[in-house]
């Protein structure tokens, strides 16, 4: 299969020559795989900042609520908070684009269509992407579907409202709420354009990776990053149709007068004409997207810190073949489990007991992964690089949010937690928190690749720390408040006298997250000025063994400039014995009577 | 203004610590020129780092024992108001333990080791790719731990879900509408009306179908009164969008779902006069009196009115997104013993009662307006086709 790669990537190789390029064609309708990975991390980085903004402005809402902020009336203006005020349908505004941005538009394709990009093909010794024009429309979709999402802000009736999991009929009926108008629509649109590029994205990375490989690179000698990035794209490739087909069906419900989602509705002193349909069937089909979602968002971190952590540490990863089927048992699992979020929304009881079933298995493969970092750490001679401490955050942040999933997946005791704050805290440190290091790890890891410049170590620090002890500071005390039975997406906890307790904490809870805002601005800082002013990077500076190391510094169409590289090894080979460098790139030959390890 | 003081504050403390490492950036010019190794961790960043990692496990640890100390009193772990809420509770205490030493385990492997083998010059790291009894070991644990779990789990689930239908039960309905809740009960028959939102009118705001000679008996109540000791099954309805049925003191917990009937049964085991006296409710209490008292003096001093005093009630609350005043969608419940449970269904007037008494008050009034909604809900509905979906 490699030999088949290789022809039609020498193929590009010719035009090599004459890609000079002006600046539309090297800058914006690049089709070079690099150039798309800026891109997307780029426009990642934007909408992290307009959706991490938004949790800010919901927290200080809930910290001190109706109080009138200088802040508010500057970026939410005076429909969503008049005279400085957020109304209670803005504050709902808010959770719902917050939620959107930060799984869709941060993690899903900041994240794994970033590093997807950016490591697939310099990772397995490719020219580029199986089909480069593919991957500059599957950008360029996402790029459109993110300006329709952020247009949905300034509509008359404000963008959706209903959640990110956007359930009907409060979706479905601008009676219900006023965000279920216009605003809603963009949302689908936006959505469904969304998943286009996703689906045409993930299609192009599985052909690149089962196709492009090059001489030697056997699909268990591929870095871990590749194969989370691999599968991924099968998840995504299985999933994401599925919430096209309910997002379509929705906006059948919504303007074409069908009943898909409908029934039996009294709404504003009238009774609606839709009859014979079921919320609970889309609770089903947005699932059976949105629990894999998780894992789209989750595994590519874990291939960024088994990678890094394996790098930084000077030593193999361990397991590898372990960590290689704990990510297809999670793959395989992950579609199968989402009724652990509907155990109470009244399907059959009977599909309880099989979901928290299966929903606990996953945390085999989970733990397995756990232990795994854990060993790789030990012993190990760990070079505390910005993008180690960040998987070293990652291991810590997952499995302090991985365990109370065995309470969620548990349907018996979700019965008590669901959609409190507990859910909350659980979510945001697994898969959001998680999956932000995960892409803070590879941003600093890959920097010298992307850009050929370092990034300012000092920052990095500063960054990692005053973010790691803001992340518990604004997660860890939600398990408790949950615990104690408030609800999430409450504007306001004063309606309830019992929740009066919670003022306090949830002050504490809101200064945190604004100094774990501030500081993300010494990341920005970091990350911008260092694209111009950094240091010069050198081809190789964490001495790795992967094979986009072996590249030049400065980008080059085709990335080799001469004859691709040749695989004679797995990627871990640190601190091999007998070597005198801690590390073994992985175009190095065997050495004569050296042993490939039967990992 | 304060917080805009806080935001300040904050906002100048980055500055500061910008500075600081530009200044620390300057020092280090001379020493390592251009180069890009400047950027990458030495010795002492190692070294630093590492004591930074065992410095957070220690942030771990007190941020921990901070929140029990101060938010770890657990309410809904402990005196569940209803009978299966002990084996949840079990299950609660038996997860949340595990979890914390599982936590508190992994949490110090991973920060001491990134402080113990942090990189020193010349230290080499071990090659160490793959130990099967290592990772047999890791999985087994889990496996056994997790089946024990899902086993104790599933048999909770199935004592909660499914009502044995042999069972003296009561069947009382919970309805949902934006944004506030109606109970109806079923009366002397013990058995509901049939109802669908296509019948609301007037007084029969949940959509009763009076036709039904099941309904004519039922009871509308704006609180959910319950009899304690008696299987309760609350058969929940909703009129608009989804709505949950949140009653924690009773670990119970139910979507409302327009278009069908959903249900959750539970057994009150502990009536509220008990649940006020009980001492943590009391100290609770107290405690968010106090909390009240210190906010309205800052009301009354604003001139604004001050809070109520507090009173412990269980409370259903609307745990789904539903609305823009999905915030305050609650209503009261009431557990009383059976005996004052069956005195208050006594004195209650019935529905039919009740819209009987409208009609004979304002008879031709009525009549003008009923007919014509009447013939134009025939006319848009077939009228067979309801009595199958309500039959459904």
């Amino acid at each position: 299969m490699s030999a088949i790669g290789h022809e039609i990537v020498n193929g590009h190789d010719e035009h090599d020559h004459h890609e000079k390029g002006n600046f539309l064609t090297k800058y914006v309708f690049s089709l070079d795989h690099k150039m798309i990975a800026k891109q997307y991390l780029i426009t990642g980085i934007i909408m992290g900042i307009i959706g991490g903004a938004m949790s800010i402005f919901f927290r200080m809402q809930i910290a001190w609520p109706e109080e009138s902020f200088e802040v508010f009336k500057w970026f939410l203006g005076e429909r969503m908070a008049p005279g400085g005020v957020m109304k209670n349908d803005a504050y709902l505004a808010l959770v719902t684009m917050h939620g959107t941005i930060m799984v869709f538009f941060v993690l899903t394709a900041g994240l794994s269509g970033t590093f997807s990009n950016l490591l697939i093909p310099l990772q397995i010794g490719a020219r580029d992407m199986a089909s480069g024009f593919l991957n500059m429309l599957s950008y360029w979709m996402f790029f459109i579907s993110a300006v329709l999402m952020v247009s949905s802000l300034f509509v008359e009736s404000g963008p959706a409202s209903s959640g990110w999991t956007i359930y009907p009929p409060l979706s479905a009926l601008p009676q219900a709420i006023p965000g279920s108008g216009t605003g809603m629509t963009l949302w689908l649109i936006s959505m469904a354009v969304f998943i286009v590029s996703s689906t045409m994205g993930s299609l192009n990375y599985v052909a690149t990776v089962i196709n492009l490989r090059t001489k030697g690179m056997s699909m268990t000698r591929m870095p871990l990053t590749v194969w989370a990035l691999f599968v991924t794209a099968i998840i995504g490739i299985v999933s994401f149709p599925v919430l096209l087909s309910a997002a379509l069906l929705l906006i059948f419900d919504r303007s074409f007068g069908t009943s898909f989602f409908l029934s039996d509705i009294y709404l504003a002193g009238e009774v609606l004409h839709y009859q014979g349909g079921s919320p609970v069937l889309f609770e089903h089909l947005f699932w059976f997207l949105g629990h894999p979602e998780v894992y789209i968002v989750i595994l590519p971190a874990m291939g960024i810190t088994s990678e890094v952590i394996a790098t930084n540490a000077r030593k193999p990863i361990f397991g590898y073949r372990a960590m290689i089927a704990s990510i297809l048992a999670i793959a395989f699992l992950s579609t199968i489990v989402w009724g652990h979020h509907m155990f109470v929304s009244g399907m059959n009881p009977f599909l309880g007991s099989v979901f928290t079933f299966t929903t606990l298995l996953i945390a085999i493969p989970s733990a397995v992964k756990a232990f795994n970092y854990i060993t790789t750490i030990w012993r190990g001679n760990l070079q505390m690089n910005p993008a180690m401490l960040f998987c070293i955050g990652f291991v810590s942040t997952f499995i302090t949010g991985g365990l109370t999933g065995i309470i969620l997946g548990d349907s018996t005791l979700d019965i008590n937690v669901h959609d409190t704050y507990f859910v909350i805290a659980h979510f945001h440190l697994v898969m959001g928190i998680s999956a932000l290091y995960g892409m803070f790890a590879g941003v600093y890891h890959w920097f010298p690749k992307m850009f050929g410049r370092m990034m300012n170590k000092n920052l990095g620090y500063i960054h990692f720390w005053v973010t790691a002890v803001c992340a518990y500071g604004v997660f860890f005390p939600m398990h408790f408040i949950g615990m104690a039975g408030l609800p999430r997406r409450y504007y306001s906890n004063t309606a309830f006298p019992l929740f009066d307790e919670f003022v306090e904490v949830n002050v504490l809870i809101t200064v945190f997250a604004i100094i774990g805002g501030l500081v993300q601005f010494v990341f920005l800082w970091n990350f911008f000025s260092s694209i111009f002013f950094g240091k010069k990077a050198p081809q190789n500076p964490w001495k790795s063994n992967s094979l986009e190391w072996t590249t030049p510094v400065e980008h080059i169409h085709g990335n080799w400039p001469g004859e691709l590289p040749v695989v004679y090894r797995w990627p871990y080979d640190y601190s091999k014995p007998g070597f005198e460098e801690d590390y073994a790139p992985q175009n190095m030959p065997m050495r004569e009577g050296e042993e490939e390890l039967q990992h | 203004m304060t917080t805009l003081l806080i935001l300040a504050i904050v906002i100048l403390l980055g500055i500061a610590v910008w500075q600081l490492t530009k200044i620390f950036d300057l020092t280090q010019i001379g020493s390592a020129s251009d180069d890009a190794a400047s950027q990458i961790a030495n010795n002492k960043d190692n070294k630093i780092n590492g004591y930074l990692a065992f410095g957070f496990l220690g942030f771990i640890y007190v941020f921990t024992i901070f929140c029990l100390y101060e938010y770890g009193s657990f309410p809904l772990m402990d005196m569940a108001a209803a009978e299966h809420g002990k084996d949840v509770d079990n299950l609660m205490w038996i997860s949340m333990i595990l979890i914390f030493i599982v936590q508190t385990l992994t949490q110090a492997l991973l920060h001491y080791f990134a402080f113990k083998y942090h990189g020193k010059e010349g230290q080499k790291a071990l090659f160490f790719s793959d130990n099967d009894k290592l990772e047999a070991l890791w999985t087994i644990i889990p496996v056994i731990v997790l089946s024990a779990l899902i086993l104790y789990g599933m048999y909770a689930w199935n004592n909660i879900m499914f009502v044995n239908d042999e069972e003296e039960v009561i069947y009382v309905e919970v309805y949902a509408k934006q944004f506030g809740w109606d109970i109806r009960y079923s009366g002397q028959d013990n058995t509901l009306g049939k109802a669908n939102v296509r019948f609301i009118e007037g007084i029969n705001v949940v959509g009763v179908d009076m036709a039904d000679p099941n309904a004519q008996d039922d009871i509308m109540a704006k609180e959910l009164l319950l009899p304690k000791g008696k299987k309760v099954v609350l058969k929940m309805r909703s009129q608009d969008v989804l709505h949950s049925a949140y009653m924690p003191h009773f670990r119970a917990q139910m979507n409302c779902v327009p278009g069908m009937i959903t249900q959750f049964a539970f057994t009150p085991s502990i009536t509220t006069a008990e649940f006020r006296q009980d001492e943590a409710t009391i100290k609770k209490v107290n405690n968010i009196n106090k909390l009240r008292m210190e906010r309205s003096q800052a009301l009354i001093a604003k001139g604004e009115e001050a809070l109520d005093p507090y009173e412990f009630d269980y409370l259903l609350l609307c745990n789904k997104i539903c609305g823009a005043s999905h915030y305050n969608m609650q209503a009261k419940i009431v557990v009383v013993e059976e005996a004052e449970f069956n005195q208050w269904l006594k004195d209650q007037t019935t529905l039919g009662q009740q819209i009987a008494a409208e009609k004979a008050a304002n008879a031709p009034k009525v009549e003008e307006v009923v007919e014509p909604v009447l013939e134009e809900a025939e006319n848009t509905v077939d009228a067979e086709a309801i009595a199958q979906v309500v039959k459904k």
